[in-house]
């Protein structure tokens, strides 16, 4: 990682003893059954029938302008929901997060609807991001050629729901990767379809790296951390377990998974 | 990570984040703020009920036809039972009756299906709420939005239904328009306040039907509350029409039925009508917003 002088140092995310907590309605115990729920109910106590899941526990970091930063860990260690709470997504249970401007989290599949036309999917997952209708008909031709959806015929104008899974993705893909982000988070796995589109995907999201101040990466690819970041946070628990410069850090992480 | 010695050494995170201006992430705005981004969402407000609308019936080979469709099934079904086979008319004229049923019917669905789609606005769709920024009171809106688009189907039928009845268009009709303003402030108002509780305790989605439903049979969909109630003292027939949704069932029947005037309005109708518009809207709006960084939770 190039050195910076102290006073290019410019934090734009402030992670401050960070606790998330998920609340699972009616799965305290093992039964499922409506008596089972009507005990509970019955039961003395403040919440019941409601169990805990504390899925980051105390994590502190601050994150700096033109930073990429990797996050890894084991399936369940929180690194999804980490992201999540950092873009302000998932309220804290307790500490904050604060940040210079809005941080977005790449990705548009809930806002799409499988019904509708892959053209007016389009529109929505604009509109859902928070493009005007202006900057949207502006980049309609370049999201719909990026998606590579017409090359196999219109089908923009059919319903999502007759497209296959890697061409849905494609798109999905597309319409998310239109628009610019201050801090940019990207869960992994996003680079999908076939091997052309991969190639075009990860030049997009390099891109978008450029033009991001800050950029999170969550991966269990190691190899497209250690290309893509130069400091990585390792969380296993919830916890953060190492914070550091790219190749430390995977060597320990990689030692750790038995690798 | 080993940083170089930098002035920011030995801060802590709420004295570095007011150094370099950061704010707190997921805030509550204040609320001018907030009704500022809720506009400046508009477009994707009504693009969503519009969305949401149209994938209602895209699967179906009639495909949008459905809209005006359904109510007319709708229309249909009321007019065999309580027309054909019932030969109802709870102390009115056929030609009354009917259309007076069939209106009850269409508004009160108004308000019924955007408490249903306000309670589960929320907890029905987390996974927007956890992947994309937007004012959260977006999704509410957007449904009750959807509800009213669905209405205005439904009014076509009801004007077939009411003109077959031999109540022609007329210069009352207009009066429509205001009536449907405020029933739509009034039903989005309920909307957020729904969608705020739906988010908190999602086990109301099991619990509205029923309340709605004693709510409809409250008032008077099917019957005109002061003949049901004649016997009874005053004051229980004035609480009952003076409940918002007899109201606005009231204004729109006495604006589309010749024979149905204002001498089976409640005084002061407009006023009432105005006043449960603005309460709830105004009401709703705050009491959302109040909650707004808690949406999403897990």
């Amino acid at each position: 990682m190039a050195e910076r002088t102290p006073e290019d140092r410019i934090p734009t995310v402030i992670a401050d003893d960070l606790h998330i907590v998920y609340r699972v309605n009616g799965a305290k115990t093992g039964k499922g059954s409506a008596t089972a729920a009507l005990s509970r109910i019955l039961k003395r106590g403040d919440e019941r029938g409601v169990r805990k899941v504390h899925a980051v526990r105390g994590v502190s970091f601050v994150a700096y302008r033109g930073e990429a930063i990797g996050l890894i860990g084991s399936n369940g260690s929180g690194k999804s929901t980490l992201l999540r709470a950092i873009a302000g997504l998932l309220p804290a249970e307790s500490g904050k997060v604060y940040t210079d401007g809005q941080p977005s989290l790449l990705g548009v599949n809930a806002a799409l609807m499988n019904d509708l036309t892959g053209e007016r999917n389009v529109i929505l997952g604009g509109l859902a991001m928070g493009m005007s209708r202006e900057q949207i008909k502006e980049r309609y031709q370049e999201i719909v050629d990026f998606s590579g959806i017409n090359e196999k015929g219109d089908f923009i104008t059919l319903p999502m729901r007759t497209y296959s899974s890697g061409m849905a993705a494609r798109l999905r893909f597309s319409i998310a990767a239109a628009k610019d982000h201050d801090v940019l988070m990207i869960d992994e796995a996003l680079a999908t379809g076939d091997r052309k589109f991969q190639k075009r995907s990860e030049e997009r999201i390099r891109e978008l790296r450029k033009q991001a101040g800050t950029v999170f990466l969550v991966s269990h690819n190691n190899k497209s951390i250690r290309d893509t970041c130069d400091r990585v946070l390792w969380l296993e628990r919830g916890e953060l377990r190492m914070d550091g410069p790219t190749d430390e850090v995977i060597k320990e992480y990689e030692k750790f998974t038995g690798k | 990570m080993t940083a170089p010695a930098s002035p920011d050494e030995g801060l802590t995170a709420t004295e570095l984040a007011a150094k370099y201006g950061l704010s707190v992430s997921g805030a509550r705005p204040s609320l001018v703020e907030y009704v500022r981004q809720l506009w400046d969402r508009r477009h994707f407000i009504l693009a969503f009920s519009r969305a949401k609308l149209t994938a209602q019936y895209s699967q179906a080979k009639l495909g949008q036809l459905w809209q005006v469709v359904t109510p007319l099934l709708n229309a249909a079904v009321y007019f065999f039972i309580f027309g054909v086979i019932l030969e109802a008319d709870r102390g009115m004229e056929r030609e009354v009756y009917i259309p007076f049923l069939v209106t009850g019917v269409f508004v009160f669905t108004f308000t019924q299906s955007s408490v249903m789609a306000g309670v589960r606005a929320i907890s029905g769709n987390l996974g927007l709420v956890r992947a994309l920024h937007f004012p959260r009171a977006s999704l509410p809106v957007s449904f009750a939005l959807q509800q009213l688009q669905q209405l205005l189907f439904s009014m076509i039928v009801l004007f077939a239904v009411t003109v077959a009845f031999g109540s022609y268009p007329d210069l009352s009709w207009v009066l429509i328009l205001p009536a449907l303003a405020l029933q739509f402030c009034f039903n989005t108002g309920l909307a957020l306040i729904m969608a705020r509780a739906g988010a908190k305790t999602p086990d109301l989605a099991q619990l509205m039907p029923f309340v709605m439903r004693t709510w409809m049979y409250a008032s008077g969909v099917m019957y005109s509350i002061p003949i049901m109630l004649a016997d009874k003292p005053q004051w229980i027939a004035d609480v009952l029409q003076w409940n918002p949704a007899a109201i606005y069932m009231d204004l729109i029947r006495f604006a589309l039925i010749d024979d149905y005037g204002s001498e089976w309005l409640p005084d002061h109708v407009w006023a009432v009508a105005g006043g449960w518009a603005l309460l709830f809207a105004v009401g709703g709006f705050v009491y959302f917003w109040k909650a707004e960084e808690r949406y999403g939770r897990g």
